[in-house]
């Protein structure tokens, strides 16, 4: 019973790790543009809402509707003046300009708000838990897990069903011939990053309600994304998500075992995966 | 001028720079040869890091996996079998270049992007894994038993010829030893990029298929550059380590000083040029003194600036400088033989 109790807080762990992945997906599969800076970007969204909840002292899930369109226009705003620029296929340029920005968005974030560890508060909603037959489960978890399913869900009907969504995934499969059909595949990829900075605030909310975080935590958060996007397989949204739930079973079953072995088992099995499938569970696209 | 009498001079150049920096430890304040000490080792990190970018195509971010195994292989030659610290050293070189064996075998099978965060995940399994080793203090860390830098090999020697303690002696050995391993570093990695290997590694560089096409194996080619790259850098954790006295997890395996500092230095000095790095390591260390009273600001600056240098400048300062004014010290060109026809 112990160890039905253990997967299943792995599968709920790997809900708030599917969502730091699913904006990071979506921008991998569109412009196989890798953000190094994308566990920044999202602390960045937690700091956002904190500073909205103590200036106008609205809930933190209220406070989400006003800093996702101040993300979606950094995103926007970050893709068109600087990203596009280093486009190409070369992997070098975008790499590195993405962990300079990386380093920037950490160190001016720990020069405005300081090293103090910051939560959110969403108050009794924190500590509430329910029992699903033999075991319990917390609501923030929980709900952490829907709401992951529900975003990848509504980027799959995006993706899938628009005409944006169209846009998309020709860019995504020959730019310069999606270009010749009328589609501008730089105001594609600026959408796309913004729609990617939204999810992040989403997920910013989960990680700032569910535990402290500060200006330090970004890149031990992408690592985690970054795992769940490649098990997942390129392109792949559903995959991102198999692959975050993946990652939290190995860290729930790995401290089950020894608290120590937590993180390190996650990455044993993002080997694993691997080591067995090079290009993922369910990759999409093909390279 | 001519071709020859160029290469003369910057030869003589070359070789004063290095004998000015030999007399440091001489002539100069213990505060200047652990401050050059600092810089000589960023010098060799960003050197071993620029052949892996810069020439052989393997963006790797996890670099630090061999810095912090040197150092841990280093403090168990000292601590767990009594070695003198620096026979421990080549321990850590060796150590490094073992672990890159495995780390390589995952991390080949991915490409571009995936390579970058497959070396990470790796640099953090080891570190995490090292981390459980109780004997040199888990994730904690330890120190080297005191006294372990003073009674060194040839620390009584350099204390005497110098006339200065011993803390002193041991500084100047490990400085002398930081200034032989760049400049070792940067000749072989010269002499290796100018040989067969070194072309057909820039043959891949340019053209994969091309080069494969003529007879060059990318996979064996970029596999030896991996392993050679993680000796050196192992070398260097090692030594960086005798001087910090103390390791930890943390410390070792910091993504931060060992790799993103690193590859700013290359960045901004110039990636896929021999001399960028020098000119980068220059440029970091002059702005982290300039900068040293505001925090963390330099580091900004130093992202920055590297964004800035990838949108508008590829080739780092020292590529403007060569494209400026035709320039080039340690060439990688090879020049067409004269024709002997009339």
């Amino acid at each position: 019973m112990i160890w039905v109790d253990t997967i299943v807080q792995g599968i709920l762990l790997g809900g708030l790790y599917a969502l730091f992945a699913a904006g990071l997906s979506l921008v991998f599969g569109i412009m196989r543009l890798v953000n190094l800076a994308h566990g920044d970007l999202i602390v960045l969204a937690a700091f956002l809402i904190l500073t909205v909840v103590n200036f106008l002292g609205l809930s933190p899930f209220v406070a989400v509707l006003i800093a996702a369109p101040v993300m979606f226009a950094i995103g926007w705003a970050l893709q068109t003046y600087v990203l596009n620029r280093v486009l190409g296929d070369d992997i070098l340029p975008p790499l590195l300009v993405t962990f300079g920005l990386s380093v920037v968005i950490q160190n001016g974030l720990l020069e405005g708000f300081s090293a103090d560890s910051q939560k959110l508060s969403a108050g009794p909603i924190e500590a509430a838990s329910l029992p699903l037959g033999p075991i319990t489960v917390g609501v923030m978890p929980l709900l952490t897990l829907i709401s992951a399913v529900v975003v990848i869900f509504a980027l799959n009907r995006l993706f899938y069903r628009t005409k944006l969504g169209r846009a998309f995934r020709a860019t995504s499969d020959d730019a310069v011939t999606a270009g010749l059909m009328g589609i501008r595949p730089r105001n594609v990829f600026a959408i796309a990053t913004g729609i990617a900075m939204v999810v992040a605030t989403i997920a910013a909310l989960y990680l700032g309600i569910r535990a402290n975080f500060d200006p330090s935590i970004g890149p031990a958060r992408l690592i985690y994304a970054f795992e769940a996007v490649i098990i997942g397989g390129l392109g792949s949204l559903w995959g991102t998500l198999a692959g975050g739930i993946l990652i939290g079973v190995a860290q729930a079953l790995g401290a089950a075992v020894n608290p120590e072995w937590q993180i390190l088992a996650g990455h044993i099995a993002f080997v694993l995966v691997l080591l067995i499938r090079p290009r993922g569970l369910f990759p999409r696209a093909n390279d | 001028m001519t071709t020859s009498s160029k290469i003369t001079l910057t030869r003589a150049f070359m070789a004063l720079v290095f004998v000015a920096l030999v007399c440091v430890p001489v002539i100069g304040s213990r505060a200047m040869v652990q401050d050059l000490f600092m810089v000589l080792t960023l010098l060799v990190l960003a050197l071993n890091w620029n052949m892996l970018a810069g020439f052989a195509g393997l963006v790797s971010v996890g670099q630090q996996a061999f810095v912090g195994v040197g150092a841990y292989a280093m403090f168990g030659g000292v601590i767990l079998w009594g070695w003198d610290p620096l026979p421990a050293i080549l321990l850590g070189g060796l150590a490094a270049m073992l672990l890159s064996l495995p780390i390589a075998f995952f991390t080949f099978r991915l490409n571009g992007a995936y390579f970058a965060i497959g070396t990470w995940v790796s640099a953090e399994i080891v570190r995490l894994s090292l981390a459980q080793w109780k004997a040199l203090g888990g994730g904690t860390g330890t120190s080297l038993p005191k006294g372990t830098t003073k009674d060194m090999l040839g620390v009584a020697q350099i204390k005497e010829i110098l006339g200065v303690s011993s803390s002193a002696a041991s500084d100047a050995l490990t400085y002398w030893l930081a200034l032989v391993l760049a400049t070792v570093t940067l000749l072989a990695g010269y002499l290796f990029l100018r040989s067969r290997m070194g072309l057909g590694l820039q043959a891949i560089r340019d053209n994969v298929e091309a080069a494969r096409s003529v007879g060059v194996d990318p996979l064996r080619l970029k596999a030896l550059v991996f392993v050679l790259t993680a000796f050196g850098t192992g070398l260097c954790g090692a030594l960086l380590f005798i001087q910090i006295t103390r390791v930890s997890p943390d410390a070792a395996f910091s993504v931060v000083d060992w790799t993103a500092f690193v590859i700013f230095i290359t960045v901004i000095g110039g990636i896929g040029t021999l001399p960028g790095p020098v000119v980068g390591v220059l440029v970091f260390y002059i702005l982290q003194r300039a900068l040293a009273d505001y925090g963390t600001v330099y580091l900004i600056v130093l992202g920055l600036i590297g964004i800035v240098i990838m949108l508008f400048a590829r080739k780092g300062l020292w590529g403007m400088f060569t494209e400026k004014t035709g320039i080039e010290l340690l060439p990688l060109r090879h020049r067409a033989l004269p024709r002997s026809d009339t």
